[in-house]
Parts: structure tokens; sequence; C-alpha cells
């Protein structure tokens, strides 16, 4: 393996055939090449939709009202469902063991947002302490509402970074006022949140101070909570089903809406929708796994046969080698560290080629659904180690019966 | 050099069984040049292949240079080969992607003997057959006697004890021919045991005893008077 003479040997005879050596390994590198990009591109999928998913709490239950379709206990059909503090108090205390997080949120769709000159329309949303761990809202500076910002109703306000961005150019937003429909308001942070602009674009404030400015009373728009996580992600999913029916049945029971009225009462299990995209991201990628391993078969196939040609190709060649005193080992060795060398450096290079393309053109990619694709490069690694063993495999058995073929047969061969 | 006794062999094709040699005996002493003659279906390729390990006979001693040829595997077979015999092939058999030089280096390279060493000496048995400014050209761009030259430096080239020549002018014009005679002449008066493999009279007679193989059995063997072929050249 390591005799230098033999090497020598095997460079000639793969310079000397070039067409020869170029169709092996195209047809190697082309196999690792797609593997590569097949793969680089299932977890570029897999990325994209995970980050889909992270603007939000993956285990969040939330709960949205409308009106409801069904008369039910003498009540007409028509009625919208107002949620109270006193349904998310009962709902709270329900089911607190189980809850992580919990929040109840009163919100303004268009509020005029003013500084200084800037003006703008925002969301303006009041809510609770914990909405920051629900919606994954990251501080970029300062602080988060807390709870006493609400036990004393105050006017200070959280907002997004993109409202910094658009009213404040550059100013540091942190302990100035904005006005919010002419009222004043202290901003005491900004948020960042993996939801982008859309999620970045509101103005948080205490959801008591909202229900006294904007004259809501007791009335809440919507709720949300997050469910502690079993350890066992299938039982996770259970449990939150389960909490995500008792939260609907209990509103249902407190506001006397019918059990079948699917509209009146809207609860929204994130969790049971994450399991279906992970596993919709594990079908992906197992698909892409399956397009992959038959292209490496593909390519497997396609250096044995080429090592077929080859050996038919040369038996002549094997034959006068054969009467100048070669060896039968030394024959098949000749051909199989021939076939290793072209599939595993050919091998290389449709990895790095791939992986080359993939750290080029992925951070191109501006797609909400694939997101920084890559490839594990043990794995690409272990696929051309893989390659080029089958190869040699499938090199063997004809340089085996090149070497035993009698030198008198292979010459007479023409 | 060589000693045979009482060769047989025999080939099979289904339930048919065809009797190529029917007991061949004879001698070849160091030095000698000897033409085995014979229409086709005598058996001289066949006598020929068994002399050159290419093939075994079913019958019979072969004794060459005082070790008995029997029982070879390909290993034992391909370490005789490369040290007791040259071959020259009448359709040259140079393997076509490799320079002459190269060509003529591979018994060598076979034998052990390392790549610089090599060199010199293929360089060195070009240079006796005429053609060392054509050593770094392919056989593609060589004429057929050109290329028979390589093969018998290639031959030469891991100083064998016997040279077995196929037809070794089976492809070659007349003068052509003679020009290769000429050479193997050259070369057996340098003492080298060679055997021919002919069915042309002529370049018979420029060897120096003829051996008429009929229905695998020698008819005749006789020493001739050399004819040397640079009078026909």
């Amino acid at each position: 393996m390591f005799d230098l003479e033999r090497w020598q040997e095997i460079f000639e005879t793969l310079s000397k055939n070039k067409l020869r050596t170029f169709l092996t390994g195209l047809s190697v590198a082309s196999g690792i090449f797609i593997l590569v990009i097949l793969l680089g591109f299932s977890e570029g999928i897999a990325n994209g939709v995970r980050s889909q998913f992270e603007q939000d709490a993956t285990n969040k239950i939330s709960v949205w009202t409308g009106v409801t379709t069904k008369g039910y206990k003498g009540l007409n059909p028509g009625r919208y469902i107002q949620l109270k503090n006193s349904t998310f108090d009962a709902v709270e205390n329900a089911y607190t063991d189980y809850f992580d997080y919990r929040t109840k949120d009163y919100m303004i769709w268009g509020g005029t947002v003013t500084y200084k000159n800037e003006t703008g329309n925002y969301r303006v949303r009041g809510t609770m302490p914990d909405n920051q761990f629900i919606e994954n809202a990251d501080m970029g500076s300062g602080r988060f509402i807390s709870q006493s910002d609400i036990d004393e109703s105050k006017k200070v306000a959280v907002i997004g970074n993109k409202v910094k961005t658009d009213l404040f150019k550059g100013e540091d937003p942190i302990n100035q006022n904005i006005q919010v429909f002419g009222m004043n308001f202290k901003v005491i942070g900004v948020f960042y949140d993996p939801g982008g602009d859309r999620e970045e674009g509101q103005v948080y404030i205490p959801v008591s101070t909202a229900q006294k400015v904007f004259n809501a009373g007791e009335n809440i728009r919507n709720m949300a909570f997050t469910v502690k996580m079993a350890d066992n992600f299938d039982d996770a999913v259970a449990m939150s089903n389960a909490i995500a029916l008792g939260v609907e049945q209990k509103i249902k029971d407190i506001h006397t809406v019918a059990p079948d009225d699917v509209s009146a009462v809207r609860v929204h299990n994130t969790l049971e929708e994450a399991q279906k995209i992970y596993s919709l991201i594990a079908t992906i990628k197992a698909v892409f796994w399956f397009v992959g391993i038959g292209t490496i078969i593909a390519g497997i196939v396609g250096v044995g046969n080429i090592m077929l040609i080859i050996v038919k190709e040369r038996t002549k060649e094997i034959g006068i080698r054969k009467a100048l005193g070669a060896l039968p080992m030394s024959i098949v060795a000749m051909i199989l560290q021939e076939a290793v060398f072209v599939t595993m450096f050919s091998g290389l290079f449709g990895l790095i080629f791939g992986l080359g393309l993939l750290e080029l053109v992925g951070p191109q990619i501006e797609s909400d659904f694939i997101k920084y694709p890559q490839v594990d490069f043990n794995i690409a690694l272990t696929t051309v180690f893989l390659l080029v063993f089958a190869g040699a495999l499938a090199g063997f058995i004809p340089a085996y019966r090149a070497a035993m073929i009698k030198p008198i047969d292979a010459l007479r061969d023409e | 050099m060589i000693q045979i006794k009482d060769l047989h062999k025999s080939y099979h094709m289904g339930s048919n069984s065809l009797h190529v040699l029917k007991g061949i005996n004879f001698d070849v002493k160091e030095g000698e040049l000897v033409s085995i003659m014979g229409s086709s279906g005598s058996g001289k390729s066949t006598l020929l292949n068994i002399l050159g390990m290419l093939d075994e006979a079913d019958i019979g001693q072969y004794i060459l240079d005082g070790v008995p040829i029997k029982n070879l595997n390909e290993k034992i077979a391909a370490k005789y080969r490369n040290e007791f015999l040259g071959f020259i092939f009448q359709s040259f058999n140079l393997i076509n992607y490799k320079s002459a030089l190269d060509n003529v280096s591979m018994p060598l390279y076979y034998k052990g003997v390392k790549r610089k060493e090599r060199t010199e000496k293929a360089m060195h048995y070009l240079e006796k057959v005429g053609l060392a400014q054509w050593s770094h050209h392919l056989p593609s761009e060589l004429s057929g006697g050109q290329k028979q030259r390589v093969a018998i430096a290639r031959a030469l080239a891991s100083d064998p004890k016997v040279l077995l020549a196929d037809e070794p002018t089976g492809a070659l014009d007349t003068k052509t021919s003679y020009e290769v005679m000429e050479l193997i002449q050259g070369i057996n008066d340098e003492g080298k045991t060679i055997l021919v493999v002919t069915h042309e009279d002529d370049i018979a007679h420029m060897t120096k005893r003829i051996v008429n193989l009929k229905d695998g059995l020698i008819i005749d063997d006789s020493p001739v008077e050399q004819i040397r072929a640079s009078a026909h050249v």
C-alpha cells in the first residue's frame, strides 16, 4: 500500500487513461455531491420550520373567543363571548399546577404611537410579565413589564425593536416618553422577537393599565399559558392536549357555550402543531436520506460497473504483465489500489464541492422555510469512506477473476 | 538448458478430447538457436506455451536450467517466468499506453528493481536494438519492426536464460523480418539460448537447428547450416 514504486505505476496508469479515470471519478463525485446537497437542504428545511416555531414558546396554549354559532340553554346564537379577568382567574386557579407561564392580554390593533415628531401605528398590547417568555421575546435593553407595574397600573411601555428604529432614529428610548393616543407612557425596555418585524412592531404595556386607559373594565381579549413539559415528548403532547380540552370546557361552562360550538371559544395548542411539524420534518429528512442513499447506491453500482469494464478492457494487458512475471496478488492490488484512489479522491472532491456550495449559497437563500442549510461533516465523510469501501468491494471480484485468468488465455484476448 | 521427456498434452472441449502433443522428447543446450516448425495444428504453439510456463503439460518431464518445472502455482510460475524466460510474440503485445522505455522496464519492475536502475537498464537494451532515440514514443507511434524490437528489448531486460519467440516475424514484411532475425542472431551470438516457432522456411534456416513437428510428434530434428540474415538485408 505504501510502496512508492507501485504508486508511481498507478499514477502513470491513471494519467495515461484520463477518460476512464474521469468517468469513474465523475460518477463518485456526483453521487457524494448530490447527497451532500440533499442532506444540506433537508437540514435547511428543518432549521427553517423550527425557526418559524421558535417565534413563540412551543408548549403554548392560547385562548381566543368569537361569536356563538349555536343556541344553548335558551341563549340565542350570535352572542359575542367576552373573556373577563374572572375567567382568567378561574382557569388559572383550576390548572395552576400545570402551568409554567400565564398571561391575559388586552390589546388595541392600530394604536397611534408618537415620539417627538415621529408617529406610527402599532399594536398596543396590555399584558403580564410572563408574556416575555410565552412570546420568546429577548430584552435588548431595559426590562419587561413587572408585577408591580400591573399592581400600580403604571403608564410604562416596552417597545419592539422595529418601533425603536421607526420612532427613535438611533436615540436611546429608555426613560423617554412616548404618546399612545396622546397619553404619556415611559419606555422601560426594548425587546427583540424571533418572529421578526411583525412581532417587533408592538408596544407592551401593563394589562391593568390597558384596561383602564382603553375603558375596557374587566374585559380581556385573550389569554395564553405554557404547559409544564414532561420529559417524553409524546407524554407532553398528551398532557398538553388534555389541559387544552379542560381549559376549553371550563371557559364554555363559565360563559354558557354549547360544548360542540367550535367558533365561540378557540383553544390553540401549539405543542400539538409542533408535533405534526416535527414529524413532517422527520419525514422530509427520511425521504432525502432515502434519495441520497439511492444516489450512493447508484454511484457504487456505477463504480462496480466501470471496474468490470476496466478489467475486461485490460485483460490483455494483465496477460502481458503476468507473462512478464507479475504475481496474481499484484494484479489485484494494482486494480484495487487504483479504484480506491480514484473513488477516495473524487469522493472527497464531491464532498468539498458540495460543502463549498452550501457554504456559498446557503446564506443567500431568503426563504422563511429554508435556513442555514448544512451537513454534519462526519456523516458526509463516513459516506465517502462507505463509498470507497463499497467501490473496492465491487472492484475486487472482477480484479480477482482477472488475476486468475491464465496468461495464455489473456494474451489470446483481442 | 532445456530437457523434455515424453511430453503429452490434451485439450478437452465438452466431450471431445484433442490430443495435441503425443510424447515429445528433445533437449536444448545452452547457446542454441532452435526453430520449431510445423503446419498449423501440429502442436508447435502448445509446445512453446508449455516451455514458457503459460500452460502446463498433462504428462511428462520438463527441466529448465536444472529446475524441474511441475506443480506450478501462479506465484511460482510468475517467479520462474520472470527469472528464466523472455517472451517475443507475433503481435508484439506491448502495453499501448506505455512508452517504449516503460514497456522495456516492466519485467524489471516485477523483479523489484528500483526505478533509476530500471530506466538505465531499459535504456541500455533499447540502445542494443537501435531504438534509443524512440524511447519516449508510444507503441502506436512505432512501425511493426520497431515494435518487435521493443518487444525483444523487453524480453532481454530481465536477462533471462531462454528467449521464446512465437512467430516473431509473422506480422512483418520480408525485409523487416530479416532485420528482426539479424537482431535475434546477434543476441544468440552473445550466447543466449533462443527458441523460435515459425512456419516460414527462410526464417527457420536462419537458426542453427530445425525441429519439425507433425500431429503432435517430432518427425525431424536436425542441425542446419545457418544463413546469416545480414546477407539479405
